[in-house]
C-alpha cells in the first residue's frame, strides 16, 4: 500500500501512458486535457497507483481508460458521487474526476452542486464542448441560445447554465476555467487544482471538432483572456469572481477565478477520519467493549 | 398454547404513545420476558390515530396476536374505535376525567383513573400516560420498583424534577389501582434472563456494524430511516462513516465508490428510493464491486402508504437493473434475523463480487422485539473473498482485474496497491479492463465475459442453504411464506393444531438463489399447499411458478397495509380446506 511501500523511482510520462490509445476524433480537444493531466501528475511526482481517475459516460468520460492509474468508468452523471465514496473510503488517494458538460451539468447536475457544497477533496475536470458528442450531436446544458443541433434543428431557445457562476454559488473552494488550446496554462491550472485541499473545479473548453461548428478552436482563441494577465485580479475575492464569471462575448476569461483555503475539506471535517488512517485499510471488527455497550443500551 | 399478554395503547400522534410503549417493553424485557410490538400509525406528525400493540410472554413472541388483554386509550377516539376488540377478561385503563367509556362486551373491565386527584400536575397532558402504565402494571402483578427504575431511565434527560414528578404520580396511580382494580387472572411471569429490546431497523444497522461496514449512506425514506438513525448515533464509536446524500442515485453510487476503494459499504431505502438505485445496482454487477442494499418494503405503488407494510417489492428486486447479472436477494424472517443476515450477505457478496439485496418490510423494520443479548453477537465470521490489499512483492505488471476463472471470481485489487492499476468500467470490457464496447467490439470476448460473470451464480447457489420444511411431512396443509410472515404463520400453525388441523411450514429466506429443485422436493407429496403473502398479486407465487412450474392449491393474500394476524391465516386455511375458495383475502379488523 501507499502507506507502507514507498516507491521512490521518479515518475515519468511513460508510467501514465494508458493501455490503449484514445479513440477520440482527430483534433478533439480531449486529447489536450489528457496530455495536460498526465503532465501535471508527472510534474507533481504523484504515483499512478495512488491516483483514481473517475468518469461518467460520454466521449470525455473515456479518459480513465487512456491514463494508467486506478480508474472507474462509471454511470452517466454519477462520477462525482462515486468519487466522493472513493475519497471518503481512502482519503490518502488522489481523486480526479473527468467528464463532459452533459454528464456533469445535465444528468449529473444534482451531484455537481452537492459535491461542491461538501468541499470533497478532489479535482473535477469538466471537458466542456457545449454539445452531446457521443450521441452524435444534440444540444447540451452549456449550448448557447440559437445553436442548431440534431435535437434543436431550428436553433435552441433555452439559455445555457454558467458553470463558473454555479460553482461559485455552490461553494466550490477552487474554481477555474481552462482551454485546451493553451496547454501550458491548462497544465498549470490542473497542478493548482491537484494541490488544492478541497473541491477543485476546472471548466475546460475542449472543442468538439465533429459536431460543434459554433464554438471552435479559432472562436475560442479570439476570445479567451487569462485572468492571470490582469495584475489587479484577486482570486480570493468572491464578488470579483462572480463579476468575471458573467463575461461571455468578445472576451471570455480563463484562469483561476476563485480559491479559498480556510475551509476544511470533507475528509478533514469528518471526525471518523481524525485518527486511524483510511477507512478502507482499517480492521473490520469493532472492539468488544464498544459492541457490549451497543447491546447494553438496549436493556 | 404459549401464554402471552398483550397491551394496546392508542392515541393521536404527538400524544405520547411511544413513551408508555417503551416503558412497558423495557419492563417486560428486564423481567426476562420476550416482547413483540407493532405500531399501526399514520404519516402525520401531530394528530390522527396510532395504535401500538405490545405482546409479551416467557417464550419468543411470534406476532402481535389476536387478543388484547389491556387497552390504554389516551383519547376518546381510541376508546370509541377499539373498545369492541376487547373480550372477557380484558381491561381498559383510562383517564376518567376526560374519556367516557362506551359499552363494552361482557366481562370487559372499565378501569377509570381519577387522574386529577392522583397527580399534582394535571395540566401536563402526557402525565396521564404514566398513570395508566402504573395502574396497568399493578393489575399485572408487577411490583412498583421496576417501573420506578424505568421511569428514571426514561426521563433522566429531562431532569430530576420531571423524574420525581413522574415517579410520584405513578406511585399514586399504582396504589390506587391496587386498591380499586382487581388483578388480571394470571400475574405476569418472570424469567432470570433479561432481554435486549430493539427494532428491525436497529437490528439491520447493528448487523452492518457487526459485518464490518465502514461506510453507510442513505437518503431518509420511511420505513428504512431507522437504519440511518442508528448508524448516525453510533458512527463515531463504531468507526463508521455515515453520509446523508442528496438522493438515492447518489447514495448507491457513493456506496459503490467506497466499496471499490475497499470498504464494506451499505445503504438502505424503500421501494421508491430503490427505483432510483437500480442503474447503480447494475454497475455493481458489471464492475464486480460488492455492495449491500437494504430495501424496506412499504405499501406501494409510488408513494403508496409510507407507514404501512407490504411484501410488494419482490419483482422490483428480481428485475432491478437492465441486462442479466448475478445478484443475491435475502429476506430476513424476524427482527433478530435482520441482525444475523447482514454479515452473511456481506460474506456472500464479497466472495462473489456482486450486489446483494436485503428485502425487509415495515413490519420488521419498525417493529420492536426482544433478543437474548447473546444473539446480538458482533463477533461474526468475516470472509472478504479474493481481495488484494497489498502488492506482496508482486512487481510484475499484467494484473488482470477480470481474469477468467472457473468460478467466475477474479481477484480484486483496491486502489493504492502498486503494480495493479486498472480501470473498471460499466462498459463491457476484457480481462484487463479495456473496453470492448467501442473500438474493440468483439462478440467472442463479449460472450466469454458474460459467461464469466454468470458462472458466479452456481457458486452463490452452493454457498447458501436451501429452505427446509418444518413439521410433519404428511400434514393436512403446507403453508409457504417468505420473509417477515414466519412468526405469524408459526403461530397460526399452533392455533390450527388446537383445532385438529395439522400443518407444516416452508419459509423462504433466500429469494436468490431460490433452490427451486430443493423446494420441489420438499413439496413433493404435500396434501394441500397454500402460499401466504402480504401483497395483491401473489408475487412470490408467480416467482416460484416461473422458476419451478409449481402451482399451489391456494393463496392467502393481504394488501390493506396491515400485517397478518394469526386468526386471518387460521380462518383462511379452514375455508380453503373446506373447499370454499382458493384465494382468501382476510379483512383487517383494527382500523387505523
Amino acid at each position: 500500500m501507499a502507506t507502507t511501500e514507498q516507491v521512490l523511482k521518479p515518475v515519468t510520462l511513460k508510467e501514465y501512458k494508458g493501455k490503449v490509445d484514445p479513440d477520440w476524433c482527430p483534433g478533439c480537444g480531449d486529447f489536450g486535457v489528457l496530455a495536460a493531466l498526465q503532465k501535471a501528475l508527472v510534474d507533481l511526482q504523484i504515483q499512478p497507483y495512488n491516483v483514481v481517475t473517475i468518469s461518467g459516460i460520454g466521449c470525455s468520460s473515456n479518459l480513465p481508460g487512456y491514463v494508467e492509474t486506478y480508474g472507474m468508468h462509471t454511470l452517466h452523471g454519477r462520477a462525482l458521487a462515486v468519487a466522493t465514496g472513493v475519497k471518503m473510503a481512502n482519503h490518502d488517494l488522489t481523486v480526479v474526476v473527468t467528464g463532459g458538460d452533459g454528464d456533469g451539468f445535465g444528468i449529473g447536475g444534482n451531484h455537481f452542486i452537492h459535491t461542491m457544497r461538501r468541499n470533497v477533496d478532489l479535482l473535477y475536470l469538466a471537458m466542456d464542448n457545449q454539445i452531446y458528442g457521443l450521441t452524435t450531436g444534440q444540444v447540451s446544458p452549456t449550448s448557447r441560445v440559437g445553436m442548431k443541433t440534431k435535437s434543436t434543428p431550428f436553433g435552441s431557445v433555452e439559455g445555457p447554465i454558467n458553470p463558473i457562476a454555479l460553482a461559485l454559488a455552490a461553494g466550490a473552494t477552487f474554481v477555474a476555467r481552462g482551454f485546451t488550446g493553451d496547454q501550458k496554462h491548462l497544465t498549470d491550472l490542473i497542478k493548482l487544482g491537484l494541490e488544492h485541499k478541497g473541491f477543485s473545479f476546472i471548466d475546460i473548453f475542449s472543442p468538439c471538432v465533429t459536431y460543434n461548428h459554433d464554438n471552435t478552436y479559432p472562436w475560442f482563441k479570439q476570445r479567451v483572456k487569462k485572468l492571470e494577465d490582469d495584475p489587479a485580479y484577486d482570486a480570493s475575492n468572491l464578488q470579483q469572481a462572480f463579476e468575471k464569471a458573467q463575461l461571455w462575448g468578445d472576451e471570455i476569461p480563463t484562469g483561476r477565478f476563485f480559491q479559498r483555503t480556510d475551509l476544511p475539506s470533507l475528509d478533514q471535517a469528518e471526525p471518523v477520519l481524525d485518527t486511524g488512517g483510511p477507512l478502507a485499510l482499517r480492521e473490520l471488527g469493532i472492539p468488544p467493549e464498544i459492541t457490549r455497550e451497543f447491546v447494553t443500551e438496549l436493556m | 398454547m404459549k401464554r402471552t399478554f398483550a397491551v394496546a395503547i392508542g392515541g393521536a400522534a404527538g400524544q405520547g404513545v411511544a413513551t408508555p410503549g417503551n416503558i412497558f417493553a423495557r419492563i417486560f424485557a428486564r423481567r426476562g420476558l420476550h416482547v413483540l410490538a407493532y405500531n399501526a400509525y399514520q404519516s402525520i406528525i401531530r394528530g390522527g390515530h396510532t395504535f401500538l400493540t405490545i405482546r409479551t410472554g416467557p417464550d419468543r413472541v411470534n406476532s402481535f396476536g389476536d387478543h388484547i388483554d389491556l387497552m390504554i386509550p389516551l383519547n376518546q377516539d381510541t376508546m370509541d374505535r377499539h373498545l369492541h376488540l376487547l373480550g372477557p377478561g380484558a381491561a381498559v385503563v383510562y383517564n376518567g376525567d376526560s374519556i367516557k367509556p362506551g359499552s363494552a362486551a361482557e366481562g370487559v373491565r372499565l378501569c377509570a383513573l381519577p387522574v386529577s386527584q392522583l397527580t399534582a400536575n394535571s395540566r401536563n397532558k402526557v402525565e396521564q400516560n404514566t398513570l395508566c402504565v402504573a395502574a396497568g402494571l399493578s393489575m399485572m402483578g408487577v411490583g412498583f420498583q421496576p417501573l420506578e427504575e424505568v421511569l428514571v431511565h426514561q426521563f433522566k434527560k429531562k431532569g430530576d424534577a420531571v423524574v420525581s414528578e413522574n415517579v410520584g404520580s405513578a406511585r399514586a396511580a399504582y396504589q390506587y389501582a391496587t386498591e380499586h382494580f382487581a388483578p388480571f387472572e394470571h400475574a405476569l411471569p418472570m424469567t432470570d434472563a433479561p432481554k435486549a429490546v430493539l427494532t428491525g431497523n436497529m437490528a439491520l444497522a447493528m448487523g452492518g456494524a457487526a459485518a464490518g461496514v465502514k461506510f453507510y449512506c442513505a437518503y431518509p425514506m420511511s420505513p428504512s430511516t431507522g437504519v440511518l438513525h442508528w448508524m448516525a448515533a453510533h458512527a463515531r464509536k463504531a468507526g463508521i462513516m455515515v453520509r446523508q446524500v442528496e438522493d438515492e442515485i447518489g447514495v448507491i453510487n457513493m456506496a459503490i465508490g467506497a466499496a471499490q476503494a475497499g470498504c464494506r459499504a451499505m445503504c438502505a431505502t424503500s421501494g421508491g428510493g430503490f427505483a432510483l438505485m437500480t442503474e447503480g445496482l447494475g454497475m455493481s454487477a458489471m464492475i464486480e464491486t460488492p455492495v449491500v442494499v437494504i430495501d424496506v418494503q412499504r405499501a406501494g405503488p409510488s408513494t403508496g402508504v409510507p407507514t404501512k407494510t407490504e411484501q410488494g417489492d419482490l419483482w422490483q428486486m428480481l428485475g432491478a437493473g437492465h441486462g442479466d447479472y448475478p445478484r443475491a436477494i435475502a429476506t430476513p424472517t424476524d427482527i433478530v434475523d435482520c441482525f444475523k443476515l447482514i454479515p452473511e450477505m456481506f460474506n456472500l457478496v464479497d466472495k462473489f463480487q456482486c450486489p446483494g439485496i436485503v428485502l425487509g418490510d415495515l413490519l420488521l423494520s419498525e417493529g420492536t422485539a426482544t433478543a437474548d443479548p447473546g444473539e446480538l453477537d458482533f463477533n461474526v465470521p468475516i470472509d472478504r473473498g479474493e481481495l488484494i490489499t497489498s502488492a506482496n512483492g508482486n512487481g510484475a505488471n499484467g494484473y488482470k482485474r477480470y481474469l477468467f476463472t472457473e468460478s467466475g471470481i477474479s481477484p480484486r485489487a483496491i486502489p493504492g496497491v502498486p503494480h495493479h492499476t486498472h480501470t473498471v468500467a460499466t462498459d463491457e470490457h476484457m480481462e484487463d479492463g479495456v473496453l470492448i464496447s467501442d473500438e474493440f467490439t468483439n462478440p467472442i470476448k463479449r460472450r466469454e465475459m458474460m459467461e464469466k460473470r454468470q458462472r458466479k451464480i452456481a457458486g452463490i447457489e452452493a454457498s447458501v442453504p436451501p429452505p427446509e420444511l418444518v413439521g410433519p411431512r404428511d400434514a393436512d396443509v403446507t403453508l409457504i411464506g417468505w420473509g417477515s410472515t414466519k412468526g405469524v404463520i408459526e403461530e397460526a400453525i399452533e392455533l390450527l393444531a388446537g383445532e385438529g388441523v395439522t400443518a407444516n411450514h416452508l419459509q423462504i429466506r433466500w429469494m436468490v438463489p431460490l433452490h427451486g429443485e430443493a423446494i420441489l422436493e420438499q413439496l413433493r407429496g404435500a396434501r394441500h399447499t397454500i402460499i401466504i403473502e402480504n401483497n395483491y398479486s401473489g408475487q412470490f407465487a408467480r416467482y416460484l411458478r416461473s422458476e419451478t412450474s409449481f402451482v399451489p392449491d391456494g393463496h392467502i393474500r393481504k394488501y390493506d397495509g396491515e400485517p397478518f394476524m394469526p386468526h386471518h391465516i387460521v380462518e383462511s386455511v379452514k375455508e380453503q380446506l373446506a373447499g370454499k375458495t382458493n384465494l382468501s383475502v382476510p379483512m383487517h379488523e383494527i382500523m387505523v
